[in-house]
């Protein structure tokens, strides 16, 4: 892997791990409101 | 199929963005407004965030689908000019991983609707993904010239998915809605066949306009718009709207025979700039948008006593 190569790797690398990251984040801070949300739910 | 796809030339890391294209954003944005507009008319409430999760269950299960679509096609688009530079034909990602991701956002899409919503709209949701990506895409697309009104049911699925999650039953109102979708799209899709100069026939998708001819397009086309005016008026009909959504879906169906009965009519010269073709397609898409948003804007109008 030429320098150039492993630099556009690891920024891919970064990107994907980011938006893997708030991903996640997301589904917990959804799963959370659901969890509330149904618990108050009187069905 | 897929195991025809090129390889991947490199080994770098797919980009974020690729896998995003796998989700056919743009055909996204009618599933989502279609499934939001199923949730907001559907009699009764649901909690804004469940309301929320529903569409965005909705959104991930035809992401999913179109992954798996883009899995099997890989070396359809590759084959055609318009497709050819899509993550799998441009060589940018391996093909397992597209099938990986299909198969895997279809699951959590279900999942998280039957945890979130019920197991009845989660059903209805894998039923739509595996119409989609099984009965279309593997089964049916490559064999009838029939095909666009068979995908023309995956494109029906989300506002009945959506007013299922509110309702938790399947009555007469979210079967009209599917129907409507589904008589809609072959007047759609066919007008955009006859002035759109496609390579299907190139990669051996038997496409309505390239088998059977330009004569039994427009005839088809007519009687599709012809079938798909009184489903759209049903609404009303069975009492399910009251006149703000009935005279709209009048006015719209009315128009849209207008429009269909030139390009029944016409045969191309040779120099044709397909004008009457190109004013159908145009107004096929405006006539879904305001259709549905007259039904929102009746409920709401119904909810808020604005209307007996």
């Amino acid at each position: 892997m030429t320098p150039d190569e492993e630099r556009e790797f690891l920024r891919r690398r970064k990107a994907r791990n980011w938006v893997v990251a708030i991903t996640l984040l997301f589904f917990v801070v959804l799963f959370y409101a659901i969890t509330i949300v149904r618990i108050g739910d009187p069905g | 199929m897929a195991s025809t796809a090129p390889q991947t030339t490199a080994m770098l890391p797919t980009e974020w963005r690729d896998f995003f294209t796998l989700t056919k954003p743009r055909v996204m944005t009618l599933v989502i407004f279609t499934a939001i507009c199923g949730v907001l008319a559907a009699p009764g409430s649901i909690h804004p965030v469940l309301g929320f999760t529903a569409i965005l269950a909705i959104a991930m299960g035809a992401g999913g689908s179109a992954a798996l679509n883009m899995w099997w096609e890989a070396d359809i688009d590759a084959g055609m000019k318009r497709t050819m530079n899509r993550p799998l034909p441009g060589g940018r990602m391996r093909p397992e991983d597209a099938r990986d991701f299909g198969v895997f956002l279809s699951a959590v899409s279900v999942g998280l609707m039957g945890v979130a919503i019920g197991w009845l709209a989660a059903a209805l949701l894998f039923g739509a993904v595996i119409y989609y990506a099984v009965i279309y895409t593997m089964w049916l697309k490559p064999r009838t010239p029939q095909n666009i009104v068979i995908g023309g049911g995956a494109g029906a699925f989300p506002p009945l998915i959506g007013w299922v999650a509110v309702t938790g039953e399947i009555t007469a109102m979210p079967i009209l809605l599917f129907a409507i979708i589904f008589f809609w799209t072959p007047p759609h899709f066919w007008a955009l066949a006859l002035f759109v100069k496609s390579d299907y026939a190139k990669v051996g998708i038997p496409m309505l306009p390239v088998v059977a001819g330009e004569k039994v397009t427009r005839r088809q086309i007519m009687i599709y718009t012809l079938l798909l005016a009184p489903i759209a008026i049903a609404p009303w009909y069975i009492g399910g709207t009251s006149w703000i959504y009935g005279s709209v879906a009048v006015v719209l169906s009315a128009l849209f025979v207008v429009l269909a009965l030139p390009v029944f009519t016409r045969t191309r010269s040779d120099v044709d700039a397909m004008l009457p073709e190109k004013a159908l397609f145009r107004y096929s898409i405006v006539y879904l948008f305001v259709l549905f948003a007259a039904l929102v804007a009746d409920r709401v109008a119904a909810y808020q006593g604005w209307i007996a």
